[in-house]
């Protein structure tokens, strides 16, 4: 017994190191999971608020372009609206609204880690929950991943975490967009079949399998393809047409119908 | 290590916490390199210290980096490792040296200070981009991201060090 005290005693130092290093490998590691990784996230009161603060500061220095932004889709939504056949624009079904958007700023953004996080100025207290997908003007951005009740963090599609079906525009031909972590402007669809034609240019969209996004969300063009290593699917770089180095105003859509859809789901997968 | 080294150790913890999430995190020179100064902190902590509290000061160094930076815990895994390794790399560095009861960092010589400096930030980045990346298919790129962040946060350290740096007489 007093040998072990005397042990503990003499290696207490390299003891509290051992104690301290595993304790953060093992939220390392639990976090590679998803939906795990909801201690150590930017969604906080504390860092919400300092990038609240800064973010205050550094958001004057960009009015103008993002104003242009804005403006810019606002005219493209004017036209769509002008030339849309039903001119009687107070009649508004309720029960056809699958998606209801929320406007978030972002105050936080990273593109340089293997994952990167986006953390946005709104909340549980604006009804924004895990799981809905974020996009901007130009495309789409990302899923939210944690929620406090002022802040969310974005699991932005540059993270390896990130899994979101896609297609080519206009066809069913469906894949996987992931990130390699090589630059922050190309993203990777794979899993896309050998007897798909595809050609550089094509525009890539989100796909309707997913009950995150809506289908027909622009993601980017394709850059190049090439076969993967079994011959048997190509593997696809995409220009995305989001900078994700420039961003501010973004929009959160939350499917009404997810936890319907989540349910089913579920009880397919159990009755398998 | 009287009350007044808390308090400035408190002061620095603070700025450089700061400083490194506000301003340091979105440098991202050249697309990628964010240089991590707040290692100066276990730089600049004093040599005659308490080795349980500094370990444990480290851990919490990294860990409000790893809140604020969406990066897990391996700030803080890589942050206690050099507080942990922080007396051998100074015997390393400065020998018989330490053994005097009025050594200062600031009495050493500058090549002294700087293998110092450097041997933190290579232990620090070794261990933060292997964890980070985890993989050795990707060895290449953990190489990489080691010797050009690495030189690049040596460098801002330096220079970071000699501005705030007591000037000797």
């Amino acid at each position: 017994m007093q040998q072990i005290i005397n042990f503990i005693i003499r290696y207490k130092n390299f003891l509290l190191y051992i104690l301290l290093f595993m304790t953060a490998l093992v939220f390392s590691v639990q976090s590679h999971s998803y939906h795990t990784s909801r201690f150590f996230n930017s969604a906080n009161w504390i860092s919400g608020n300092i990038y609240k603060m800064s973010n205050n500061i550094t958001t004057y220095f960009n009015l103008d372009v993002e104003n242009k932004r804005l403006l810019e889709e606002n005219k493209r939504l004017r036209i769509l609206l002008i030339n849309q056949k039903t001119t009687d624009l107070l009649e508004i079904d309720t029960t056809a609204i699958r998606y209801t958007i929320v406007s978030a700023q972002v105050i936080k953004n990273s593109y340089a880690n293997p994952k990167n996080y986006i953390t946005i100025n709104k909340g549980k207290k604006q009804n924004i929950g895990q799981d809905m997908g974020v996009i901007t003007s130009n495309g789409i951005l990302g899923i939210v991943e944690n929620t406090s009740t002022h802040f969310a963090t974005v699991q932005s599609i540059l993270n390896t975490k990130s899994n979101i079906n896609a297609k080519i525009k206009n066809t069913n031909y469906n894949g996987s967009l992931i990130w390699d972590t090589k630059a922050y402007n190309v993203a990777q669809l794979v899993d896309v079949p050998r007897l798909v034609p595809l050609r550089v240019g094509d525009t890539i969209v989100t796909g309707g399998m997913s009950s995150i996004f809506p289908e027909n969300i622009p993601i980017g063009t394709i850059k190049k393809f090439e076969l993967n290593t079994s011959k048997s699917s190509y593997t696809v770089d995409i220009a995305l047409f989001n900078d994700m180095t420039n961003l501010k105003n973004v929009y959160v859509i939350d499917n009404l119908n997810r936890p319907e859809i989540r349910q089913l789901e579920s009880k397919t997968a159990d009755g398998q | 290590m009287g009350n007044n080294s808390y308090f400035t150790n408190s002061i620095r913890f603070i700025l450089l916490v700061l400083l490194q999430v506000l301003i340091f995190n979105k440098l991202n020179f050249f697309g990628y390199i964010n240089p991590m100064v707040y290692i100066l902190f276990l730089y600049w902590y004093p040599i005659k210290e308490n080795r349980a509290m500094f370990i444990s000061a480290g851990f919490l160094l990294g860990l409000t980096i790893d809140f604020l930076s969406d990066t897990m815990a391996l700030h803080a895994a890589s942050t206690v490792t050099i507080a942990y390794f922080r007396p051998i790399i100074m015997r390393f560095c400065f020998g018989a040296n330490l053994e005097f009861q009025s050594f200062k960092l600031s009495n050493a010589t500058k090549l002294q200070q700087i293998t110092f400096l450097a041997l933190l930030v290579i232990v620090h980045h070794v261990m933060f981009f292997s964890l980070e990346i985890f993989s050795f298919a990707n060895l290449l790129l953990i190489l990489k991201k080691i010797l050009s962040i690495g030189a690049s946060t040596l460098v801002l350290c330096l220079l970071l060090s000699s501005l705030f740096s007591t000037r000797k007489e």
